[in-house]
C-alpha cells in the first residue's frame, strides 16, 4: 500500500455537518497541489446514523477507500462515533476529536448503554490525542453552527499544510456572509 | 481549462452538459441522485423528474427521436423498471445520442439488493462503460455520446456507490458545438418496432456487437498497464483502483467497456502473464466472458460476490499481508441506526399501526424506517409499488378472520411511481384490505425532490400539484386533469402532512413539528389542518 499517501477518516453522526467539513479539507488539500479522493455514503445513515468520510491524498491515490488499520489521522465529530473506528487507526497515528456525546435511540430507548469514559480509552491507545470543546469554542466564535470550522483548526494543527491554504479552502466553500465567524472558530480551534 | 474536485455524479453531470446534451430525466435514487440535480444546474439542458424511471427513459428516447441528445440516470433497481424500453430501443438504435446512467449499490448502502447491472448490457446487447473516478466520468459520459451516435445504440454508462458519491480531480472542458439541430424526420422501419421491423433490426444489433468488439480492442479506453513480473490482472471501474493499491507492480489491463468484451486484446494480454486474475466486484460477469473465450483466470474462487471491495478485502482474498491498526480492547458498541426525524409524519401512522396489530405490507421510502424498533410495524418491504398489491395478495390468500388485518402502505411518491396501478387492482379486484398512501407531499427518502404530486418542477417552475382524493365509491373516477381517485372497496386512508424536514438540508439538525395522522374516512384533511391524536384506524 503506497506509503507516500495519507489517509484521513472522519466519523460522526448523520446531520453533524461532517460531509461538508470533508469538503473544505478536500479543496484545501487538492490547493496544497496533492491528488485527493474523498469517498462517503449518502442516504439512510444520514438520518441520524452512523456516517463516516474517508480522505486520502498524496502524489497519486487510487482506492478512494482507506486500508484497515491505515488511518493517520482519526478526526471525529462524536466521542463513541470516534471510538468505534478507533481500530482503524495505524499505530502512531493522531486522533482529534469533538468532546460531545449524542445517544443513539437504542440508547435513549434503553435497549443499549453509551459506553463510559470514551476519552480515557482513546487516550488508552493514543496518548496525544486531541479532545476539543468544539460547542464551547463555536460559541465563543459566534455561532453554534461553527462546531465543524473549529475542528478543521485543531486538525490543521496536526497536518503539514500552510495556514493559508487552510483560508483559502474555508473562503472557497464558506458563504461570504458566515466567513467572519468561521474564520474566527478555524483559530480558536488551531490554538485549542 | 480549469480543474475541480467533483463527484462522480458532479462528472456525469459536467460529461452530459459537455457533450451537448438537450434532455436529462432521472427518477431519484441512491446513488444516482445527485447526476440529474448537478445536470439541473445548466440552463442549457432541460432537466426534469420523472415519476418512474420507465417514464424517463422513454422522455429521453423521445428526445433522441427528435434529434436531440438526451440522458437519463438512475439507480440499479430502477433499470428493472426502465427494462422494457431500454431492451426495445437497443434494437431502434438511436438519433440524437442517447446514454443510460446506471449506479449499482454494491454492499446495499441504500437498497433492497445489489444486482449487477451489468447483465443488462448482455441481455440489451447494448455497449456498457464504466469508469473508475470522476475524470472518466467526465470523459465517458462524452465519449458515450459519441459511441452512441457512431454505432446507432443506446449506450449504457455504470456507477457505484463509491465512484458516484466519491469525489476526485477532473479538468473541465468546453461544450461541443456544431451538433444538428432537432427537427422532425420520419424513419418507420426503424423507429416503429412492429415485428416485420424489428426482425429486420436484430440482425442490424448483431453485427453492432461485433463492430464494437473490434472497436474496443483499438480505442484507448481499453488499456494495458505495463507492470513487472508474471502477474496480470483484468479489472475495471472501482476495483481497478483497489487492484492498483494492492499489486501495484502487476500488469494490468483496464476496461473502460465491460460490454462487449475487447477479445482479442484479453488474448494477447492472457498469453503474456503466467498468473491471471479477474478482480471484478459483485457478479464474475468478466471472468466467465474470458473463461470462455478458454483463458484460465483466477476470479470468484478467491474473490468475494457478495458485499463491495474494498483494498483490505481484496489484499485479503489474495493473502496479502495486512497491517495492523492499534490494539483496541474490545467492547460491544450501542449501534447508531437511522430513525426517522423527530416530528415525521410516518410517525404516528405506525404507533397506530402496530397498535391494532395490522399485518403491513410496507414499501420503500422513509417509511420503511417504521420496520425498525421500536416501532416495529411493517411486515413485508418488497420494491417500489409493491405494497399496495402485496396487501391484495395477501388478502386474496387470507381467510376472512385475518383478511381484515391487512394494510398495504406506500408513500406519495411511490404511489405516483407504481402504485397507482397496485390501487387499481386493489380496487378492480374488489379485494377488502386496507390501502394507506403517506402523503407528505415530497420524495423525502432521497433527500426530498418533487413530484407530480407537490408542486414546482426542477428548475423551479411552477406546475399544478397532482392532489390525490380519497373517495368511498369504488366507481369514482378521475374529475379533473389534476385528481386521481384512491379508490377501494375497503375503507382507503390517506395520511397528508408535509414532510417535518421539508424546507432543510441535511448538514442541520431536523426541527420537530406536530405530526398528525389524518382522514378516518371523509377525505383529506390539509397539513394546516389541527394535529390531532391518530385515530383509532378500523382496517376492514
Ligand atoms: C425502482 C426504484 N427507484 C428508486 C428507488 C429509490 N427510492 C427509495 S424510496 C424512494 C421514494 C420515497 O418517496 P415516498 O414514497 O414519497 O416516501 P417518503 O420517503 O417521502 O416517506 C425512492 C425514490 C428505489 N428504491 N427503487
Ligand atoms: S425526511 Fe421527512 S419523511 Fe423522512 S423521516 Fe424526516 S420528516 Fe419523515
Amino acid at each position: 500500500m503506497s506509503p507516500d499517501v495519507k489517509n484521513i477518516l472522519l466519523a460522526g453522526v448523520g446531520g453533524q455537518g461532517t460531509l461538508l467539513a470533508s469538503e473544505i479539507l478536500s479543496e484545501t488539500l487538492m490547493l496544497a497541489g496533492f491528488d485527493v479522493k474523498k469517498s462517503e455514503v449518502h442516504g439512510m445513515s444520514q438520518r441520524g446514523g452512523s456516517v463516516t468520510s474517508h480522505v486520502r491524498y498524496g502524489k497519486k491515490v487510487y482506492s478512494p477507500l482507506i486500508p484497515d488499520g491505515q488511518v493517520d489521522v482519526l478526526f471525529g465529530f462524536e466521542l463513541l462515533e470516534t471510538y468505534r473506528y478507533l481500530p482503524t487507526l495505524r499505530p502512531g497515528g493522531a486522533v482529534v476529536v469533538n468532546d460531545l456525546k449524542i445517544m443513539p435511540s437504542t440508547v435513549a430507548m434503553g435497549t443499549e448503554s453509551y459506553p463510559e469514559n470514551i476519552p480515557g480509552k482513546i487516550r488508552a491507545v493514543c496518548p496525544e490525542a486531541k479532545i476539543v470543546d468544539g460547542l464551547d469554542l463555536a460559541l465563543k466564535a459566534g455561532n453554534i453552527r461553527t462546531v465543524n470550522t473549529v475542528l478543521l483548526g485543531a486538525l490543521s494543527q496536526r497536518m503539514e499544510i500552510a495556514e493559508e491554504l487552510w483560508l483559502a479552502g474555508l473562503k472557497k466553500m464558506v458563504p461570504e456572509r458566515f466567513l467572519k465567524e468561521n474564520l474566527a472558530a478555524f483559530q480558536l480551534g488551531r490554538q485549542a | 481549462m480549469s480543474q475541480a474536485i467533483l463527484s462522480g455524479n458532479e462528472a456525469f453531470a459536467r460529461g452530459a452538459f459537455e457533450a451537448g446534451v438537450r434532455v436529462a430525466s432521472a427518477y431519484p435514487g441512491t446513488p444516482s441522485t445527485e447526476i440529474l440535480e448537478n445536470v439541473a444546474q445548466y440552463p442549457e439542458i432541460d432537466s426534469s423528474w420523472a415519476p418512474n424511471e420507465k417514464v424517463s427513459l422513454e422522455v429521453a428516447i423521445g428526445a433522441s427521436f427528435g434529434g436531440a441528445r438526451a440522458m437519463v440516470a438512475m439507480k440499479h433497481v430502477g433499470l428493472n423498471v426502465a427494462a422494457d424500453p431500454f431492451m426495445t430501443m437497443s434494437y431502434i438504435g438511436v438519433r440524437g445520442g442517447l446514454v443510460v446512467v446506471v449506479c449499482d449499490d454494491p454492499e446495499m448502502h441504500s437498497s433492497q439488493n445489489e444486482q449487477d447491472s451489468r447483465h443488462y448490457a448482455r441481455l440489451g446487447k447494448a455497449p456498457m462503460l464504466e469508469p473508475a473516478d470522476s475524470a472518466e466520468a467526465l470523459a465517458f459520459t462524452r465519449l458515450a455520446f459519441e459511441l452512441s451516435e457512431q454505432f446507432d445504440t443506446p449506450v449504457l454508462l455504470r456507477s457505484n456507490t463509491r465512484i458516484s458519491h466519491g469525489k476526485s480531480i477532473v479538468t473541465l472542458g468546453e461544450r461541443v458545438t456544431g451538433l444538428p439541430e432537432p427537427k422532425i424526420e420520419r424513419n418507420p422501419g426503424k423507429f416503429v418496432m412492429l415485428p416485420g421491423n424489428a426482425r429486420k433490426r436484430h440482425p442490424v444489433v448483431e453485427q453492432r456487437l461485433l463492430d464494437l468488439k473490434a472497436w474496443g480492442c483499438d480505442h484507448e479506453i481499453n488499456r494495458i498497464e505495463e507492470g513487472e513480473g508474471e502477474i496480470g490482472v483484468i479489472t475495471a471501474g472501482i476495483s481497478y483502483q483497489y487492484a492498483k493499491e494492492v499489486l501495484p507492480k502487476a500488469h494490468i489491463l483496464k476496461l473502460g467497456m465491460v460490454y462487449p468484451l475487447p477479445e482479442q486484446l484479453i488474448r494477447d494480454f492472457a498469453a503474456r502473464c503466467k498468473t491471471l486474475y479477474v478482480i471484478e466486484e459483485l457478479d464474475p460477469f468478466i471472468e466467465e466472458q474470458v473463461k470462455a473465450m478458454g483463458i484460465e483466470v483466477k476470479g470468484k474462487e478467491i474473490f468475494p460476490i457478495c458485499g463491495e471491495f474494498t483494498p483490505s478485502r481484496v489484499a485479503a482474498a489474495l493473502g496479502l499481508p495486512q497491517p495492523q491498526g492499534v490494539a483496541v480492547p474490545s467492547e460491544p458498541l450501542p449501534n447508531r441506526p437511522p430513525n426517522m426525524c423527530p416530528g415525521c409524519s410516518h410517525r404516528g401512522v405506525f404507533f397506530a399501526l402496530k397498535r391494532l396489530g395490522a399485518f403491513v405490507t410496507g414499501d420503500i421510502g422513509c417509511y420503511t424506517l417504521g420496520a425498525l424498533p421500536p416501532l416495529s410495524a411493517m411486515d413485508t418491504c418488497v420494491c417500489m409499488g409493491a405494497g399496495i398489491s402485496n396487501a391484495t395478495g395477501v388478502a386474496k390468500a387470507l381467510g376472512e378472520a385475518e383478511r381484515s388485518k391487512v394494510v398495504g402502505v406506500m408513500g406519495d411518491s411511490t404511489f405516483l411511481h407504481s402504485g397507482i396501478t397496485s390501487l387499481m387492482d386493489m380496487a378492480y379486484s374488489n379485494t377488502p384490505a386496507t390501502a394507506i398512501i403517506l402523503d407528505n407531499r415530497i420524495t423525502a427518502m432521497t433527500g426530498r425532490q418533487d413530484h407530480p404530486g407537490s408542486g414546482p418542477t426542477l428548475p423551479g417552475i411552477d406546475a399544478i400539484p397532482l392532489t390525490l382524493r380519497r373517495s368511498a365509491a369504488p366507481s369514482a373516477s378521475a374529475t379533473s386533469r389534476s385528481s386521481i381517485p384512491t379508490t377501494s372497496p375497503g375503507p382507503s386512508r390517506l395520511s397528508t402532512k408535509k414532510c417535518a424536514a421539508r424546507n432543510l438540508r441535511w448538514s442541520s439538525p431536523a426541527v420537530p413539528a406536530c405530526s398528525t395522522v389524518t382522514d378516518a374516512g371523509s377525505g383529506v384533511r390539509r397539513s394546516s389542518s389541527r394535529p390531532k391524536p391518530a385515530p383509532p384506524a378500523r382496517p376492514a
